[in-house]
């Protein structure tokens, strides 16, 4: 398209301008004929607002219009809330059917919630549509409007179109025969008020923080990388989430690193409130009961060097610290942080084979549970050997006994007793916790329970994320950009001298009042007449008016 | 250790001095906007004394509630924002640091006219919760719940007031000689504020009164459990049978997963509204808002308009700092992730959205005066919800009150 070429001061401007980037004259027929032109964007040529033909003009002016991003935004805020009615799928308890556990806590709500993909609402396609979809807008909304903006700011004259000045919402003309003496003061003042304050062929135009317009732009660019800083997270590798479980005294390799690190469990312990506290009694009465102060693995970091598979590794301690919540371990990109425990658990278990008759205690044996013998030898031609071992027993469907898991909640055993009386076939017996049976009838010997030792287990979450440096880069850069757009206004004075009249022409993006205190005070200083705010002057008039200032309806 | 309990004695008296300076103030400034007027040409209101009274007065009160504040964090060996009475507390607090910054630019008695009473509904509110000095669980003890707990309260109360400064815009413009759905929902916000004031009432009259009703009742595991009232139950638990000689036997009972006492709760503050809000209109004879209105003749709509939009400015990037960064960061650190889809986190995504929406439509699309203003009452629902609903109704990692 041609370029449109300024009756006033010959800029040329890109097709589709409002405002002549130079000199601020309206080009457009509607901003000549109206009170106020419209300042948005200060009148540039935006690509949605020109072209409309293409596919791919539509698809720009699709994404660019705010319209569409407050919609995408407040369907996002909409799918957001519902995902909140009922808990998502990660955080109902573990050991139940999805498909049932929703219908059977919230009924026919929890049904339909659970039917419609709402138990997973954020990890649905549709909700990542929606964030895809704001990425887009994001981008293509910024673009379309930060670089004509930046030559419009770049480009503007000092000394601006009287059609310009005088459609401006802050608008004055003051008489004088000193106009020159008064342009002079202005500048001084301005100055003083730390305005930027340029002047040329008796106009000045005096500018404070425009850096102010570039914040929306900043802020938008520091949302993208947060955004593709969670994208990232969808590659294999970008992250590790494990759990491990160390009881106490053992050293488990770290989950997620390769063997590369190992971790003892030294020590976990909790601690409580004490009960007896004056200030904190009132309220732990009240909540009927003790309350946990601290969560804590003594833990012992080890690298391993080298080591072939299948061979113990060997060993460096890296460093030891104290594991609590808020208080991760922290090595190579790697922390380790307090997330679960499990007091006394059964570690090992002391049994000792007896005469039924004379009570008499052949020998004792101490089974270790994670890792018990095949055979216990007592010397004298007496041994226990154990047949069957059941760690977290249970009788299955078919009345056979089994076990839950490995992990020895309730163990069992099925021991095969042999004595000098029974040197061939022994005897069995079975034992489990609060039980204690012979299987085939009368017995000679018994294995009876003695003791057990238990131990405490602590479970580490491992964590590395390789995607956190994009999400603080991304999270500081929109901060910086939000406070930038929204704690300064970018304020523009204009004075321009014709003859013994002197123009007083003012713009801000925001925040008019502070502006108007600038022009208050310049008046004070230099006797220039307040400009009239046109805008407060026409809600006063219409009482009923819903205060708008010009034609924003468009997109 | 005595020491510690005369502290939390100190601290309560100070913050009930605070709320009797706020009423103060309140006093003050209702006067300075409905008493005589002196304008410029401008049209602004100006050399009123009683509003600078006023300002004194919620300074003084700010200052005996950080001295409230201070002295409870002594006693309590941590930052106190840790359960609703402190949290809501704090927000109150928060409120006023806001109107104090926001009084220092525009200079409008009108909006302490209205936030004020509102900073003292909102302490009256917290002291209906347990108020004992609690210890902190495992999860809170870090110096990222000073930082993040109070910068969001911040935020939270500087958008407040861009609801303050909207509701006196809705007051101050719209036509009360109509009967249309704008009277009707300004009507709504006026009678929930009213609800709000009654379920203090109710609470604080029953409490005077000591009044109890013990019920036993059977629950959602179908097991006989006990239950006590603090008011008379118009809704009374799951197969109830009351327990407590003369007290009031339930109107209605409810299912057994419905939490009773509370839905009674809500019953009462409802109804006891609704006894208010329509006493009020016989007296009024019109809208509370079309009472208010002739008040607020002299108010400059615009200057109103500014004031929300400005706070609301302020606000946000406090807020987002706060309740999306600060709680990022610190989720990182006590749960291992920073984001884990759990509720609060997610209504506070959704405020951060609303108010990302609000900016949008008021700088691109001209969304001032009424439509903006509508916006702040809709934000500010938001904010009530995420602190009330959302700790006290969903279950999740925030409730601890």
């Amino acid at each position: 398209m041609e370029k449109v070429t300024c009756g006033e001061c010959g800029h040329l401007n890109p097709y589709g301008t409002h405002l002549c980037e130079s000199c601020g004259k309206p080009l457009d027929e509607k901003d000549k004929q109206a009170s106020m032109v419209d300042m948005r964007y200060e009148g540039v040529a935006r690509r949605s607002q020109t072209y409309n033909k293409t596919v791919i003009d539509k698809i720009w002016n699709f994404f660019s219009s705010v319209k569409i991003g407050v919609t995408i935004i407040i369907l996002t805020l909409i799918a957001s809330s519902i995902g909140t009615i009922f808990p998502q799928e990660m955080y109902i308890p573990g050991n139940v059917d999805p498909a049932q556990h929703y219908e059977e806590e919230y009924g026919i709500a929890g049904l339909i919630y659970y039917t419609l993909g709402f138990h997973n609402l954020y990890g649905s396609w549709w909700y990542m549509a929606l964030i895809a979809g704001l990425g887009i807008s994001l981008i293509i909304a910024s673009l379309d409007r930060v670089v004509p903006l930046y030559r419009a700011l770049k480009k503007q004259k000092t000394s601006r179109n009287e059609g310009f000045l005088k459609r401006q919402r802050l608008f004055s003309v003051s008489e004088t025969k000193n106009a020159e003496d008064m342009l002079e003061k202005s500048e001084d003042y301005l100055r003083r008020k730390r305005y930027n304050v340029k002047v040329e062929n008796e106009s000045l135009l005096a500018e404070k923080n425009r850096f102010a317009r570039w914040g929306p732009y900043i802020n938008h660019i520091g949302l993208i990388l947060f955004l593709t800083g969670c994208m990232l997270r969808f590659f294999p590798g970008m992250y590790v989430d494990e759990l491990i479980w160390v009881r106490e005294g053992e050293t488990e390799a770290v989950a997620g690193t390769e063997r590369q690190y190992y971790v003892e469990n030294e020590k976990f312990s909790i601690e409580t409130y004490d009960e007896n506290n004056e200030t904190f009694a009132p309220a732990l009465e009240r909540a009927g009961g003790s309350q946990i102060k601290t969560y804590q693995t003594d833990a012992v970091l080890y690298e391993s060097s080298g080591g072939t598979v299948g061979t113990e590794p060997d060993l460096t301690e890296i460093k030891t610290d104290n594991i609590e919540v808020n208080h991760p371990l922290r090595f190579d990109d790697y922390a380790l942080y307090q997330y679960d425990y499990k007091l006394n658990e059964l570690n090992v278990m002391s049994l000792s084979m007896n005469d039924r008759e004379s009570g008499e205690t052949i020998g004792t044996i101490d089974i270790d549970l994670f890792d018990p013998q095949g055979e216990y030898d007592l010397g004298n031609g007496y041994r226990v050997v154990i047949e069957s071992y059941f760690p977290n027993f249970e009788f299955d469907e078919n009345g056979e006994p089994s076990t839950i898991s490995d992990i020895p909640d309730n163990p069992a055993f099925i021991f095969r007793m042999f004595s000098p009386e029974h040197p061939d076939e022994g005897e069995y017996s079975f034992v489990a916790i609060r039980s204690n049976e012979d299987i085939f009838g009368e017995n000679t010997y018994e294995m009876s329970f003695e003791g057990v030792e238990t131990k405490n287990v602590t479970a580490l979450k491992v964590r590395k994320d390789h995607t956190l440096p994009f999400l603080i880069a991304g999270g500081s850069i929109f901060m910086i950009g939000l406070i930038q757009g929204s704690y300064w206004s970018h304020r523009r004075i204009w004075l321009r001298r014709f003859g013994n009249e002197l123009w007083a022409a003012g713009h801000t993006n925001k925040h008019w009042a502070s502006l108007k205190k600038d022009f208050q005070s310049l008046s004070e200083k230099t006797g220039l007449t307040v400009p009239e705010d046109k805008q407060a002057k026409k809600a006063m008039e219409e009482e009923t008016s819903d205060g708008r200032d010009d034609d924003n309806g468009r997109n | 250790m005595e020491g510690m309990t005369i502290m939390v004695e100190i601290s309560s008296n100070l913050l009930f001095a605070a709320f009797f300076l706020y009423l103060a103030a309140t006093i003050c400034f209702a006067v300075s906007v409905t008493g005589r007027k002196w304008r410029d040409k401008q049209g602004e209101v100006t050399g009123n004394r009683l509003g600078t009274i006023g300002y004194v007065a919620a300074w003084i009160g700010f200052v005996l509630q950080v001295g409230y504040f201070f002295t409870r964090w002594i006693a309590a060996g941590h930052v106190p924002v840790s359960n609703m009475f402190e949290y809501t507390t704090f927000l109150g607090m928060a409120l006023t640091i806001a109107f104090l910054i926001l009084y220092g630019i525009y200079r409008t008695a009108v909006l302490g006219m209205f936030t004020m009473p509102i900073v003292m509904l909102i302490i009256a509110f917290a002291s209906v919760f347990p108020t004992e000095v609690e210890p902190l669980i495992p999860a809170l003890q870090s110096n990222w719940l000073k930082i993040h707990v109070t910068t969001t309260a911040l935020g939270q109360g500087l958008l407040s007031i861009g609801f303050a400064a909207g509701l006196i815009y809705l007051i101050r413009t719209l036509d009360f000689t109509k009967r249309d759905k704008k009277v009707f929902w300004l009507e709504t916000i006026m009678y929930s504020l009213i609800s709000l004031v009654s379920f203090i009432l109710v609470r604080y009259i029953f409490r005077l009164a000591d009044y109890e009703a013990a019920f036993t009742y059977v629950n959602e595991n179908g097991e006989e459990a006990e239950m006590m009232y603090y008011l008379p139950a118009l809704l009374g638990p799951n197969e109830a049978s009351l327990q407590t000689q003369g007290a009031l036997e339930p109107l209605v009972t409810m299912p057994s997963w419905i939490r009773s006492d509370d839905a009674n709760t809500v019953v009462w503050s409802l109804a006891a509204g609704l006894v208010l809000y329509i006493l009020l209109r016989l007296i009024l004879r019109r809208p509370i808002g079309g009472a208010l209105q002739p008040l607020l003749k002299n108010i400059n709509p615009e200057t109103v308009d500014e004031v929300s939009y400005r706070a609301i400015a302020i606000g946000f990037p406090v807020f987002t700092l706060g309740g999306l960064i600060f709680a990022m960061i610190w989720a990182q650190i006590a749960w291992t992730r920073f984001w884990g889809w759990d509720p609060k986190e997610v209504w506070a995504l959704i405020t951060f959205l609303f108010y990302a929406a609000y900016l949008h439509l008021r700088l691109s699309r001209g969304w001032h005066g009424e439509p903006s203003a509508w916006l702040c009452v809709i934000g500010f629902v938001i904010i009530m919800f995420n602190l009330v609903f959302v700790n006290l109704v969903i279950a999740g990692l925030h409730s601890y009150a």
